[in-house]
C-alpha cells in the first residue's frame, strides 16, 4: 500500500495548467485522497465551474499516479468541499506572486468590490493602483494599474 | 436521500428552470465575444457568459448523477423547446449594449439571491453548489451594479438609454419568479423559499441600485409579468437559438473538439 504522503508529495508537482507556478495542492483543490490496498482515490473540487483547466488537472493527476506505478487510479471532481481562494496555501501566495500574479487577500468568507480597489502591485509594491475591470485573461483573473510604476498588473482575485 | 416519484419531479422542474436560465443566458453572453463595445467589457460578457455555462452543467449534472435524467449535452442540445423551462429574459436577442448590460443587472441580482437561498436547501446536491455559485456570481453583480450606476448618471443619452433598457427589460424580469405548480412542496420540503419570497427580495435589493443610478421603476399596478417560460411556453426567440446550439451535436452527437 503506497503511504498518502508518498501521493500527496507527487501531486505537489502537478501544476496549474494556467499558471505553472502554482501546484494543484498549493491551490488548495485536492480535497480528498483515499487509499485501499492498491486503490487510490483523488477527489478535486472546480476553482470556478466554469473552468476549462480542471479536465486537462484531472488528466495530470492520473498521468501523475500512474508514473508512480499506480493502477488503480480514481480521480474525480465534486463539489463537497466548495473551494474558496481562502484555501490556497502560503506558499500558493508565493509561487502567484512569482508568476506575476497578485495574490488574492484572505475573505473570511465576504467578497466586496472595496476588495480589489487598491490591491498591492506585484512589480514595485505599491497600493496606488486601479482596478480596471473584475474580469481578466481567465475566469480567476482581475486586471488592475499601478499609478506609480505605470504597469497593469493581474490579480488572482478573491471568491467566497 | 430517498424522494417519492411526485418529490423527484418537485426538485427537477426547480433544476430544469435555473440550468436553461444559466445555459440561454450563457449563450447570450457568450455572443458579445469579439463585438464587445470595448476590450474589458467583451471580457467581461466572455467570462460571465463561461460562469453561467459552467453552471448550468453543474445543474445537468445534478440532474443526470442523481434524479437519471440523460447526461448534461443531450439535456443541453437534444431537448425540443416545449421541454426548455428558461424564462422569456434570458431568450432575447442581444440587442444594443444597453439591453444586454440590464438584462444581466436584473438576472444576476435574482441568481445572486437565488443561490443564497439554496445554500441552506434541504437537498444537499443543490445546497452544494449553490454555495459555490455565489462566489461567481457575486462578480456579475459587482460588474453590473457599477456599469448601471456609472451609465444611468453620465449624461443625458446614457441616461435615456438606460431608462428605455429598464422599461424593455423590466417585466421580462418579473417571469423570472413565475411560480410554479410546485411552490408549496418545495417549501414544506425546505429545498426552495419560493419564488414570491425571491421576488421581494429582488425589489428590495434593485430599488435603492435604480434609485443611485437614477433610474425610475413603472408603477407597479402597470407591471405585467412575462409568464409562460417556466411551463415550456417561449418567444419566437428561444427556437432559432436552439437550432444553433445543437446543431453539431445534432450532425454528430459524439463528436469531441
Amino acid at each position: 500500500m503506497i503511504a498518502k504522503e508518498k501521493i500527496l508529495k507527487a501531486l505537489e508537482e502537478v501544476k496549474d495548467p494556467e499558471i505553472p507556478t502554482i501546484s494543484i495542492v498549493d491551490l488548495g483543490i485536492v480535497t480528498n485522497i483515499t487509499v485501499e490496498n492498491d486503490f487510490v482515490g483523488i477527489t478535486l473540487t472546480p476553482t470556478f465551474s466554469g473552468c476549462p483547466a480542471l479536465k486537462v488537472m484531472e488528466d495530470l493527476v492520473r498521468e501523475k499516479m500512474q508514473s508512480l506505478g499506480i493502477r488503480n487510479v480514481e480521480v474525480k471532481t465534486n463539489f463537497d468541499v466548495p473551494w474558496n481562494t481562502d484555501m490556497i496555501t502560503d506558499n500558493g501566495r508565493e509561487m502567484l506572486k512569482k508568476h506575476g500574479l497578485a495574490p488574492p487577500m484572505k475573505h473570511n468568507g465576504l467578497v466586496q468590490i472595496e476588495m480589489l480597489k487598491n490591491v498591492e502591485c506585484p512589480h514595485c509594491k505599491s497600493r496606488n493602483t486601479t482596478l480596471q475591470t473584475p474580469f481578466g485573461p481567465t475566469l480567476c483573473r482581475s486586471i488592475h494599474y499601478c499609478n506609480d510604476c505605470l504597469q497593469a498588473f493581474e490579480q488572482f482575485k478573491p471568491v467566497a | 436521500m430517498s424522494y417519492t416519484g411526485q418529490q423527484k419531479n418537485t426538485i427537477k422542474d426547480l433544476l430544469f428552470k435555473m440550468a436553461d436560465d444559466q445555459l440561454i443566458l450563457g449563450h447570450r453572453n457568450s455572443e458579445w465575444t469579439g463585438i464587445g463595445p470595448f476590450i474589458e467589457e467583451d471580457i467581461a460578457f466572455s467570462s460571465i457568459a463561461q460562469d453561467k455555462i459552467g453552471q448550468s452543467l453543474a445543474l445537468y449534472n445534478i440532474l443526470h448523477e442523481q434524479l437519471g435524467e440523460a447526461d448534461p449535452d443531450t439535456l443541453g442540445f437534444a431537448r425540443s423547446e416545449k421541454e426548455f423551462k428558461c424564462c422569456h429574459l434570458v431568450e432575447y436577442p442581444i440587442g444594443e449594449y444597453e439591453f444586454s448590460l440590464m438584462r444581466n443587472f436584473l438576472f444576476a441580482h435574482a441568481d445572486y439571491l437565488r443561490f443564497e437561498m439554496l445554500a441552506d436547501s434541504s437537498f444537499e446536491p443543490l445546497a452544494k453548489v449553490a454555495k459555490k455559485f455565489r462566489g461567481e456570481i457575486k462578480y456579475h453583480v459587482m460588474h453590473s451594479d457599477n456599469w448601471i450606476k456609472k451609465l444611468g448618471t453620465a449624461n443625458d443619452e446614457s441616461h435615456s438609454r438606460m431608462q428605455s433598457a429598464l422599461n424593455e427589460t423590466f417585466n421580462l424580469a418579473l417571469g423570472i419568479f413565475e411560480p410554479s405548480e410546485f411552490e408549496n412542496e418545495l417549501i414544506e420540503m425546505k429545498i426552495f423559499a419560493g419564488e414570491e419570497s425571491l421576488k421581494s427580495k429582488w425589489l428590495e435589493t434593485i430599488k435603492p441600485i435604480l434609485e443611485e443610478a437614477s433610474l425610475k421603476l413603472s408603477d407597479e399596478k402597470d407591471w405585467k409579468p412575462s409568464f409562460g417560460g417556466r411551463k415550456g411556453s417561449h418567444t419566437e426567440y428561444l427556437q432559432p437559438l436552439l437550432n444553433e446550439m445543437g446543431e453539431v451535436f445534432r450532425i454528430d452527437a459524439k463528436a469531441e473538439w
